[in-house]
């Protein structure tokens, strides 16, 4: 439904990809651990390798826990908009259609900080 | 020459209508509906606007004499409370910190309700609701003045109360839920304004901010707050009042205008309960002397007495909000939740938190026996860990945060609370993201407001929160730093654990100063 206004109502989004000076938005979030609040908001080139992203990205958000040095990257779930998602480690963010503003899960079966979910 | 009165005085209801109803007048110049634009545009149907019921009849002459009372009184306890050393009062200077996220995110809407106020008196036609809607704009910009007033005795000893209205409201992440809930509805038009703070916020929830905040005050000691809280009281009587006048009045004029008033209600309800978890790590967490949990408030103040008002409004056609049922999930949760996400982003807050004591935890397992122990105390327990070691855990990398309601999203599912819930939507090709389902209710209801929201976390990201001049391309560029500068942080001061903070040193140095020789 669109919104009730005493005039046409149409205004440009505030945070479009041209926004964020050649880089895009990307939401990650890691099951099952609270360490971390809330899923992480990054800013990434799409050029970006999906390797590097984990590599040196989510490694820089999520390395502090003592869990993520034990991630067999081989066995995570990764989910995109919460469907099933398989990235190849080799390809950029664009070439794999992960675009502006996409949320992605990962789950690593076994972790989950010894069943706190901390 | 004397003049010699020749008739009585006239009585109050003569007075009333003489100088609220006898001052209203027919345009001549223009046709009604060009003198009033917005009455009309949301669809609410009036025929009869005279039938509007005046719950106080105040009349100004009498407003001014009550107001005038009430700040001769409240000023004088608050030069009492100064000269008395009543900072030194307090239970312990970790109770300031719900008084800094008062001053800092309720204080400034204060402000902005009596803007909202004054653009809702200005828009009604109807002469009733135009005079009650003036007195409540001029007690708002009354409470938020009190409310600096009173606490800017704090202000000259401990940190972090020095720019919450001037600069943080408009800046600093957290103050983006309420000042965006605010902005959402001043946007709106006149009669959702109404509902939305004179009926949702002042009606429905006022109770479990006010009531928590001034009990909270006056089990910690806190003898200003405690005050201001009782001038503003009276006046909060009228503006529940004026709520509740207004919902029933536009029930009644028109059949047609429940669907409307339902979805108001529905949308407002939520986007008030999720302000107010800010409320919820008040309660269970940042009061060293504890009133109730969040969870005893809400059975009180929502569940109670928000049921008996519904029951009331049955007979209208409107039922229950929606979102009841993922609240009575929620009030087990939410609290635990949001302060796990505070005391690891306060390296970014104006305010200090702190990861509760053994005796502190006990007292939440005992309030929360189905989920504090199961989920959370372990949670605090590895932060404590990590900080015995030195290795006080702050995130790093700003969260992902909710569209609507701006929190981080930190929310659980409401059948998993080991699992965040995401929900999604798509407009215009763009995607946005949601806490919930009552967020992303309201997003999918009017998406083209939603899409301009002022996200901190995005405009750190643009490059658009730094103090002029900054170069981010500077060698050793700290954004943290930056960020915080511009929002008039002083990180060393102002934010971080109360732990080995400045508050916490000059507190113990002046209360020991006070209590013993050396």
């Amino acid at each position: 439904m669109a919104v009730k206004a005493l005039y046409d109502y149409q205004y440009p989004a505030l945070d479009t990809q041209d926004k964020f000076h050649g880089n895009q938005l990307l939401y990650v979030g890691w099951d099952d651990h609270f360490m971390f609040a809330a899923p992480l908001a990054f800013v990434v080139p799409p050029s970006t390798k999906f390797s590097e992203l984990v590599e040196n990205t989510l490694t820089f958000g999520f390395g502090r826990h003592p869990e993520w040095a034990k991630i067999d990257f081989s066995k995570v779930v990764w989910l995109k908009s919460g469907q099933p998602f398989v990235p190849e480690m080799d390809k950029t963010l664009a070439e794999q259609g992960i675009k502006h503003k996409d949320a992605l899960r990962l789950q690593t079966p076994g972790l989950n900080g010894n069943g706190t979910y901390f | 020459m004397d003049m010699k009165a020749t008739k009585k005085k006239l009585g109050l209801k003569e007075k009333y209508a003489h100088m609220t109803r006898g001052l209203d007048w027919e345009t001549t110049y223009q046709p009604k509906e060009k003198v009033f634009p917005q009455a009309t545009f949301e669809g609410i149907k009036v025929h009869d606007w005279d039938k509007w019921e005046d719950p106080f009849r105040l009349t100004m002459d009498s407003y001014w004499k009550y107001q005038a009372e009430k700040e001769r009184k409240l000023y004088a306890v608050l030069d009492a409370f100064a000269q008395n050393n009543g900072h030194l009062g307090i239970t312990d200077a970790r109770y300031l910190s719900a008084i800094k996220l008062f001053l800092t995110g309720i204080s400034p809407l204060e402000y902005v309700a009596h803007r909202g106020f004054a653009a809702a008196g200005r828009n009604f036609p109807g002469v009733g609701p135009r005079v009650a809607c003036l007195m409540q704009s001029i007690d708002e910009v009354r409470h938020a003045q009190t409310q600096i007033h009173a606490l800017s005795n704090y202000n000259k000893f401990y940190e972090g109360f020095h720019a919450g209205a001037s600069h943080q409201i408009e800046r600093l992440w957290y103050l983006s839920v309420p000042k965006s809930f605010f902005d959402d509805a001043f946007s709106a038009g006149p009669f959702e304004w109404m509902i939305a703070i004179g009926f949702s916020f002042e009606y429905v929830l006022t109770n479990l901010l006010f009531v928590p905040f001034m009990s909270g005050a006056a089990y910690n000691g806190d003898m200003a707050t405690v005050t201001f809280g009782f001038s503003a009281q009276s006046d909060e009587a009228r503006h529940m009042t004026l709520g509740l006048e207004c919902i029933k009045f536009m029930l009644e004029q028109d059949p047609d205008n429940l669907p409307i008033v339902q979805k108001w209600i529905d949308k407002w309800a939520w986007r008030g309960i999720r302000v107010l978890s800010l409320v919820s790590t008040m309660l269970d967490y940042m009061l060293p002397k504890r009133v109730m949990s969040w969870k005893e408030a809400w059975e009180i103040y929502f569940e109670q007495n928000g049921g008996a008002l519904f029951n009331d409004l049955a007979k209208y056609g409107i039922k229950v909000p929606e979102c009841i049922a993922q609240c009575t999930v929620d009030k087990e949760h939410q609290s635990h939740q949001l302060w796990l996400t505070l005391c690891t982003h306060s390296h970014a807050m104006g305010l200090h938190t702190w990861l509760p004591n053994a005796e502190e935890m006990d007292w939440l397992s005992a309030k929360y026996p189905n989920t504090f122990d199961k989920y959370y105390r372990p949670r605090f327990d590895q932060l404590r860990e990590l900080a015995d070691k030195g290795e006080r855990f702050y995130a790093n990398t700003l969260p992902m945060l909710c569209q609507v309601c701006q929190i981080p999203m930190l929310f659980t599912e409401p059948d998993d609370p080991t699992k965040i819930c995401y929900r999604e939507s798509e407009f215009q090709g763009e995607k946005y993201h949601t806490c919930s389902d009552g967020c992303k209710h309201i997003f999918d209801d009017e998406p083209e407001k939603y899409i301009q929201a002022w996200l901190p976390v995005h405009q750190v990201y643009m490059g658009n929160c730094w103090p002029e001049g900054t170069d981010p391309t500077a060698e050793g560029f700290n954004p943290l730093a930056k960020y915080l500068e511009w929002c008039h942080i002083d990180l060393a001061r102002d934010g971080g654990d109360y732990e080995g903070s400045s508050d916490q040193a000059n507190f113990a140095a002046w209360r020991g100063a006070a209590t013993q020789n050396t």
